[in-house]
C-alpha cells in the first residue's frame, strides 16, 4: 500500500489562487511529502472566488481513506466546501471535515499532526486549538 | 396547472431564465460591485449558459430529475456563494418532488428547498439575501396567488432589500454601508421568478 494514503489528507481553499498555492507550498516545505495535499483557489475563470467543482477536485487529489481536513478563508469558501463535500457522496463525505482554524497556521499544524499518522479527529482538534 | 409537454416546459424554463440573466448580467454585477465582489452577473451568466448548453439532454428528463441536474450544473459552474445557494434550491426541490410518489405539492417542495438554502447559507429572512425574495414568493404560492401576483411580489421583495443591513456574505463586512443598495442575489432571484411566471402565463393563459 502507498504509505502516503495512510495519513489524513489536507485541502486548502482560498479565494485567491496565489494564497492557496502559497499556503500549500508552505505546508509542503515544512512537513514534507508524507501527507496528501491539494489546494483550490479562485473561481472557474481564475479570478478571485471559490467554486465547488475546484474544491471537489482538490478533495479527490488529496483523498485518503483516513479522511481529509479542509481549511478555508472567507465565507463563500466554506459554503462551497460544504457543497463539494456533499457532492462527494456517502460514505466518503463523512470523512471530510472543514476546520474552524486559521488557513495557514491551521494547515501547517494539521499537516504536522497528520504526518505522524494521527486520526482525522486528532488532526482537526490540533488545528482547531489555534482558534480562540 | 401546467399543460405543456414536459420537454417544452423544461426547455422553456431554461431559456427564459438564461435570457433574464443575460439581459441583466451587467446590472447584477453593478449591484454586486456596490456591496460584494462585483461578479454576480458574470457568475450567473456562466451558470445559465452551462445549463442552456445541456438543455436538450435536460429536457428529456422528468421534471424533478431535470431540476436536480440543473442544480448540479449551477453548483459546478456558477461558483461564489450563488452556485451552492441556487444549486441547493433546485436540487432540494427536485429531490422533494421526486420522493413524493407523484403526489406533487410544489408549495411544500419549495418550502423544504428554501429551508435548505437558509441552512446552507446560515441566513435568515431580513439578512439581505436571496431568501428575502424566496420566502415572500413561497407565501404567494401558498395562498395560491396568480402568476402575475407572484412575479410582482418577487420584484417588490427584491426592492425591499435596499433598506436592509447585510448580515451574510461579503456585504456583511460593510455593516451600515450595505444599506441603500439592492442585494444582487435577491435581484437575480426576482428576475428569474418574473421570467418563469411570464413564461408560464403565456403558455397557459387563465
Amino acid at each position: 500500500m502507498n504509505p502516503k494514503s495512510a495519513n489524513v489528507g489536507i485541502v486548502i481553499v482560498s479565494h485567491s489562487p496565489l494564497v492557496a498555492e502559497g499556503a500549500a507550498d508552505m505546508v509542503r516545505q515544512m512537513v514534507g511529502d508524507c501527507v496528501p495535499l491539494a489546494w483550490s483557489g479562485g473561481n472557474a475563470e481564475g479570478g478571485l472566488g471559490t467554486h465547488a467543482a475546484g474544491i471537489l477536485a482538490a478533495i479527490e487529489r488529496a483523498w485518503s481513506d483516513a479522511g481529509v481536513a479542509v481549511f478555508v478563508d472567507l465565507g463563500g469558501a466554506e459554503t462551497n466546501s460544504e457543497m463539494a463535500i456533499e457532492m462527494l457522496g456517502e460514505p466518503r463525505s463523512g470523512r471530510v471535515i472543514i476546520c474552524n482554524a486559521p488557513l495557514v497556521e491551521g494547515a501547517v499544524m494539521a499537516a504536522a499532526e497528520a504526518s505522524g499518522g494521527a486520526v482525522l479527529a486528532r488532526v482537526v482538534a490540533t488545528a482547531q486549538e489555534l482558534s480562540p | 396547472m401546467v399543460v405543456l409537454a414536459n420537454a417544452a416546459l423544461i426547455g422553456g424554463l431554461i431559456e427564459v431564465c438564461r435570457e433574464a440573466i443575460a439581459a441583466n448580467a451587467d446590472h447584477l454585477s453593478e449591484l454586486d460591485r456596490a456591496i460584494g465582489d462585483g461578479d454576480h452577473g458574470i457568475n450567473m451568466r456562466r451558470g445559465l449558459e452551462a445549463v442552456y448548453a445541456e438543455r436538450s439532454r435536460l429536457a428529456e428528463l422528468a421534471l424533478p430529475k431535470a431540476l436536480e441536474e440543473i442544480g448540479f450544473t449551477l453548483v459546478m459552474s456558477v461558483g461564489g456563494a450563488a452556485g451552492p445557494l441556487y444549486g441547493t434550491l433546485l436540487i432540494a426541490i427536485g429531490r422533494q418532488l421526486d420522493g413524493a410518489n407523484g403526489q406533487h405539492d410544489f408549495a411544500r417542495a419549495l418550502e423544504h428547498a428554501i429551508d435548505a438554502v437558509a441552512r446552507r447559507g446560515r441566513a435568515s429572512p431580513g439578512d439581505k439575501t436571496l431568501l428575502d425574495v424566496l420566502y415572500p414568493v413561497h407565501a404567494e404560492v401558498v395562498r395560491r396567488a396568480g402568476l402575475a401576483g407572484i412575479s410582482e411580489q418577487a420584484e417588490r421583495a427584491a426592492r425591499l432589500t435596499f433598506g436592509m443591513r447585510a448580515m451574510r456574505g461579503r456585504a456583511a463586512f460593510l455593516g451600515d454601508r450595505s444599506i441603500g443598495h439592492v442585494d444582487p442575489g435577491a435581484k437575480s432571484c426576482a428576475l428569474m421568478t418574473a421570467a418563469i411566471c411570464r413564461f408560464l402565463e403565456e403558455q397557459c393563459p387563465a
